[in-house]
């Protein structure tokens, strides 16, 4: 996995934003309707979540090798 | 935690706004664009009036003003006048800022104070219920309008260039980069500035409107937008159910601080 996914879970109201916008399916809303990650593999670092998260829940970075 | 975070009130996030609410990528652009023209909390004030955008007031970790519905131009036209070295910053929503704070808005645009006015356009009252706003646009669905609302739609970017602000802008809770970029440049501005931040209300008018999941309506502005030099090209045909995004207006103009200043200068003689 060659990115960082920080999810803040106190903050996520499971508004589907990250989920929808993501280019590579990485994330998915659990059975309580909050994110998580499902697939952090397929994760390509674009942003795209946390960039449109309304409520600063998740923040990705590139992992240092 | 992301540098921009030192502007929010930490012990008040999450903030209360509903799950998809635009309003909270607006206020990170906000304080993005802050940090980008590198003012301090300090110098910065940002004045709200009364409305889901307002609340965003109370989240921020700067000298606030919380203020009476659709009067944050007037109470900011105050502080302005007073300390004239301090940036201030308005952030209100298309019901506080057309509907009962439409007269300050066009007066304060006239007087060209120089103010950054963030508009969050959710195109319709989310806290109270989802009545159709002076912003609503034609034939969509609010509490008020079941059959839809058949009232025309303020276009807030041509009353202020119209009224006489000197840098008008709009953008959207799509394109946040953008957004960014449109708000710094506003605060760049000594002048009056609005920025208008389309922002998709899930809860009120995504219900209504079948835009009920946020990303639907952000899909929208997504393909909706069309950037102002693109824009300019457009044939009409092509402009329909579109929206031009964009620096749509830009002059310069003294602003009213100095006009005022002057005054002063006059009556101490």
């Amino acid at each position: 996995m060659k990115a960082d996914i920080t999810i803040k879970m106190e903050r996520c109201k499971g508004c589907g934003i990250c989920v929808d916008f993501c280019p590579k399916q990485v994330l998915a809303l659990d059975e309580l309707g909050k994110v998580y990650i499902k697939n952090g593999e397929e994760c390509i670092v674009c942003g795209q979540c946390e960039l449109r998260c309304p409520d600063y829940a998740i923040f990705v970075d590139r992992r240092e090798v | 935690m992301r540098s921009y975070e030192k502007y929010f009130r930490q012990n008040r996030l999450p903030h209360m706004w509903c799950p998809g609410c635009g309003n909270g990528i607006a206020m990170k652009s906000i304080v993005q664009a802050i940090e980008k023209e590198g003012l301090t909390q300090d110098n910065t004030v940002i004045v709200s009036g009364i409305g889901c955008s307002s609340r965003a007031s109370g989240y921020m970790d700067f000298d606030t003003l919380h203020t009476a519905h659709g009067r944050a131009i007037p109470f900011a036209t105050g502080i302005k006048l007073a300390r004239p070295e301090l940036n201030v910053i308005v952030i209100t929503g298309d019901g506080d800022c057309t509907a009962i704070g439409g007269n300050h808005f066009i007066h304060g645009a006239r007087r060209n104070v120089d103010l950054t006015v963030v508009l969050f356009n959710n195109n319709i009252y989310g806290m109270t219920g989802g009545q159709a706003s002076p912003m609503t646009p034609m034939h969509k669905r609010a509490t008020t309008a079941p059959y839809g609302t058949v009232d025309r739609p303020f276009d807030a970017c041509k009353l202020a260039e119209a009224a006489g602000a000197t840098y008008v802008a709009r953008s959207t809770a799509f394109h946040v980069q953008h957004l960014t970029d449109m708000i710094a440049r506003g605060i760049q501005n000594k002048g009056f500035s609005l920025i208008e931040a389309m922002v998709q209300c899930p809860t009120a008018y995504g219900r209504k409107n079948k835009q009920g999941q946020p990303s639907v309506a952000m899909k929208w502005m997504r393909d909706s937008a069309v950037m102002k030099v693109a824009w300019d090209k457009l044939p009409a045909e092509k402009k329909v159910d579109k929206f031009p995004i964009g620096i749509l207006y830009e002059n310069k103009y003294e602003d009213y601080g100095t006009a005022y200043s002057e005054v002063i200068e006059a009556a101490q003689k």
